[in-house]
């Protein structure tokens, strides 16, 4: 122990022997930690807000369909179960939020123009909280019940039928006989959405009225439920599973959405892959600097090795002073990466960009999110690699020859 | 200058293992950026040159406004002569006219709403994939039949094979109802089924008696191979459109805004990442370049009082910074070359990319194109970094007083 407090102070004061350089190296450490913290915080914010974005359509966290229903979205593959044995299987579980909703493709027209979208017959009380709609933002008003009679649309839709809060649009679809199945609407409230495609491709109207009208009597195509972290789902999953008891197909979003479900792993590995590259670049300046540590120290070396230090302290003197410097550059380079992400919590504004963004499925707001399981995976990533690379260099120091190293010039 | 040249070389190899190193940085980062860069620019050439002739073209003429409301209404008038016009005025382009509208497709058992587009059959091929994309039947042929070709997701959907027929309910131009019923000829499978569910083609003729076009469509597609050029090709078609024509030409930047800012907005992110790593070596060339002038104090204080200038010194501390930079260069960029063209033949994926790349009609698996732009373009500004890291060293030479520093041990 008395050992390891003379290291220690040795290798600090080593470390401050020549200034200039443990600086530049150090500069080199916190650029390089910050680099990696702040580009992970916003990469992990774009994912989630992307992964967000996404189960806020899609939604819901644990979804629960007819088992041809993915393939083929039509009314004719509805849950055998009956929405109101749902609500009571569902309502005493103590879910986060749930919704049950009819969800089948259906063509909207006004007297202008026609076109194809995605009808969500929806109770609007249980989706309040699933949906991607602020229902106080809408124009208008949102539905009201399940039996309203009224249809709210996008914004963007409501341009292209030329059509407004009050006027009426007619809505095709199918029954499960396929027999044409119509209705008209009055269009009583148009929302606006952070992605344009989804104001273009989602209609809302009640669910009690979308079944009349669909004559699918009390049956629902969809039932989602909402946990409290879109990360880990497993719990929801399960009791989902139990509750619906084989007679439905239940999923995780994960399954769901390939594309954001991969992106979300795919980034776990970007991530390190990152750390390790920004490492490897430092590590070149790092295994230097400590070649000149040593060899500039030879004769002092050879002539602590003579007075009977062993080599093994020689050996954890150079480590300890190259895992210093380490140290001093991650905590600087966290602390400023912190400091880098706060301005930015409310939201970095990259609508310039919008339209790309919406390409790779993200919404133009960026949220930088600093997760400190990429804060200490980058620590100890640095610091272990910061390790293996010093012991060459160490390793070389402790095989000195006393005399040799003495005589040295 | 060839003693100084001669100077700087055997001031390098003083110490081998820094020189190395610090070379070894370079390389490293060097090859990073060869492979990043080839992969990154053919990646975009590839989204942009899929997305672009799988449907939309590289210019289109349309009505003004029609961009952003897509009205039936909004028609190019005539477009059939219109497009015979460009073809004789442009023989060297592919040019297509095209029409769009919405209908309700109803097959025996389902009924989607669909975006339906009536085609020039003859001249489809060439402004677009799709018609490549029939892996069963054929693509339309006569300009006025009943025919359609529909994806193989949505011939699935609607339960339909080769031969079925299939009804179509939208609304015409003027509003009023529109209805026909054609034969599924063709089922084109581009193994991205939302791609596959989103489009249906009629030839143009049928489509214009259908929908009550009057003669009319909506776009005019220019395909013109690549975006190279595309402003003077536009110019053109500009100049040759009849005078008096109320129509505007797009070009593709317009008419797939997500897909330039997507580009850009990979671009930033990726210029980031190369801009630390930049950094990272140009402040492991610093050091490197501090200590050996630092070490060297003793005997530049020398060679100073025998009158050699601390500019002529500070011009061979950057010579020996050229040198390894040069090494650096030619090393990396022959590595990173070869490394990349390694996979330039056999391909490069990682897990989870499929999802992603067929969001943006790539391939599963890239193959990076090596060229001497993404050859020289990282590793000539890691060189150009480098020497400015080593302006500092050179520029500190100049404080050097000859007597003082020949003190200096």
């Amino acid at each position: 122990m008395h050992m390891f407090a003379i290291l220690l102070r040795l290798a600090w004061r080593n470390l401050w022997r020549n200034h200039r350089r443990t600086l530049i190296m150090l500069l080199a450490i916190v650029l390089g930690t910050w680099a990696m913290i702040f580009m992970t915080a916003l990469m992990r914010g774009m994912v989630s807000q992307m992964v967000a974005d996404g189960i806020s359509v899609l939604p819901g966290h644990v979804q629960v369909h007819h088992p041809d229903y993915r393939d083929d979205p039509s009314i004719a593959n509805l849950i055998s179960i009956s929405d109101a044995e749902l609500s009571e299987r569902f309502g005493t579980a103590n879910f986060p939020a749930w919704a049950t909703r009819i969800r089948v493709p259906a063509v909207i027209t006004s007297e202008y123009e026609s076109r194809g979208v995605t009808l969500l017959g929806v109770d609007p009380l249980q989706e309040r909280g699933l949906t991607f709609v602020d229902y106080d933002a809408v124009e208008g008003r949102f539905l009201e019940s399940a039996d309203d009679t009224g249809i709210v649309i996008g914004r963007k839709l409501a341009t292209t039928l030329n059509t407004k809060v009050g006027k009426r649009i007619v809505l095709m679809s199918q029954d499960p006989e396929n027999e044409i199945a119509d209705r008209g609407f009055r269009v009583v409230g148009l929302f606006d959405a952070n992605v344009q495609a989804y104001e273009e491709n989602y209609v809302f109207a009640g669910k009690t009225t979308t079944q009349k009208m669909l004559r699918v009597g009390d049956q629902v195509s969809e039932l989602v439920v909402l946990g409290d972290d879109f990360r880990d789902v497993e719990a929801e999953y399960n009791k989902t599973v139990e509750l619906i008891d084989g007679r439905a197909e239940v999923k995780r979003w994960i399954d769901l959405d390939a594309y954001l479900g991969t992106m979300l792993n795919v980034m776990d590995g970007f991530v390190l892959v990152w750390i390790v590259v920004i490492f490897l670049a430092l590590s070149f300046g790092l295994v230097n600097t400590l070649v000149m540590a040593v060899f500039e120290r030879v004769r002092e070396i050879g002539l602590m090795l003579a007075l009977g230090m062993r080599p093994i302290n020689i050996l954890g003197q150079i480590i300890v002073e190259s895992l210093m410097l380490l140290a001093i550059g991650l905590a600087i380079g966290t602390a400023l990466a912190w400091a880098a992400v706060q301005p930015m919590k409310d939201g970095v504004d990259l609508s310039i960009v919008g339209d790309g963004m919406e390409m790779w499925g993200m919404s133009s707001t960026l949220y930088p999110e600093l997760l400190l399981s990429d804060v200490i995976l980058a620590n100890v990533v640095v610091l272990l690699l910061g390790f293996l690379a010093s012991l060459s260099p160490a390793w070389r120091a402790a095989q000195y020859e006393p005399i040799e190293a003495i005589t040295k010039v | 200058m060839n003693l100084v040249f001669r100077l700087a070389w055997r001031n390098l190899w003083r110490h081998p293992r820094r020189t190395w190193l610090t070379t070894g940085a370079m390389m490293f980062s060097n090859m990073l950026l060869v492979f990043m860069i080839s992969l990154q620019f053919g990646m975009y050439g590839l989204m942009i040159d899929n997305t672009l002739q799988a449907f939309t073209g590289h210019l289109q003429i349309q009505a003004p406004g029609y961009i952003d409301d897509k009205k039936m209404r909004q028609t190019v008038s005539d477009i059939v002569p219109l497009t015979e016009t460009l073809r004789a005025e442009f023989p060297e382009q592919n040019i297509a006219a095209r029409a769009t509208g919405f209908a309700l497709i109803s097959s025996e058992d389902r009924s989607y709403g669909i975006a339906v587009f009536g085609v020039e059959p003859a001249y489809e091929p060439g402004v677009s994939t799709l018609p490549g994309l029939v892996t069963d039947g054929r693509f339309l042929v006569g300009n006025d039949a009943a025919e359609i070709v529909i994806g193989a997701a949505l011939a699935r959907n609607l339960r339909v094979e080769l031969g079925d027929e299939l009804t179509l309910l939208g609304s015409g131009r003027d509003g009023s109802f529109a209805a026909a019923v054609v034969n599924v000829v063709g089922i084109f499978d581009s193994g991205i089924a939302d791609f596959d569910r989103s489009i249906t083609e009629i030839p143009l003729g049928f489509f214009q008696d259908v929908f009550y076009m009057d003669g009319s469509g909506h776009h005019v597609v220019i395909n013109a191979g690549s975006i190279d050029g595309i402003d003077v090709l536009q110019a053109r078609v500009e100049a040759a459109l009849p005078a008096g024509a109320d129509l505007v030409v797009h070009d593709w930047d317009a008419l797939q805004p997500g897909l330039q800012q997507a580009i850009k907005a990979d671009m930033s992110s990726a210029f980031f990442m190369y801009g630390i790593l930049v950094i990272l070596v140009a402040f492991s060339v610093l050091n490197t370049q501090l200590m050996s002038v630092l070490e060297r104090t003793h005997e530049f204080g020398i060679v100073m009082s025998l009158g050699l200038t601390p500019g002529r010194l500070g011009r061979l501390v950057l010579l020996e910074t050229s040198i390894m930079g040069v090494l650096g260069l030619v090393l990396g960029a022959v590595l990173g070359g070869l490394f990349t063209y390694w996979f330039s033949v056999n391909g490069f994926a990682y897990p989870g990319m499929d999802e992603m790349a067929a969001k943006f009609n790539l391939p599963a698996r890239f193959y990076p194109q090596v060229s001497t732009l993404s050859l020289l373009t990282g590793p000539l500004v890691v060189f150009v970094f480098t020497v400015l890291a080593a302006l500092y060293p050179a520029l500190k030479l100049r404080q050097l007083h000859p007597v003082e520093a020949m003190r200096a041990v």
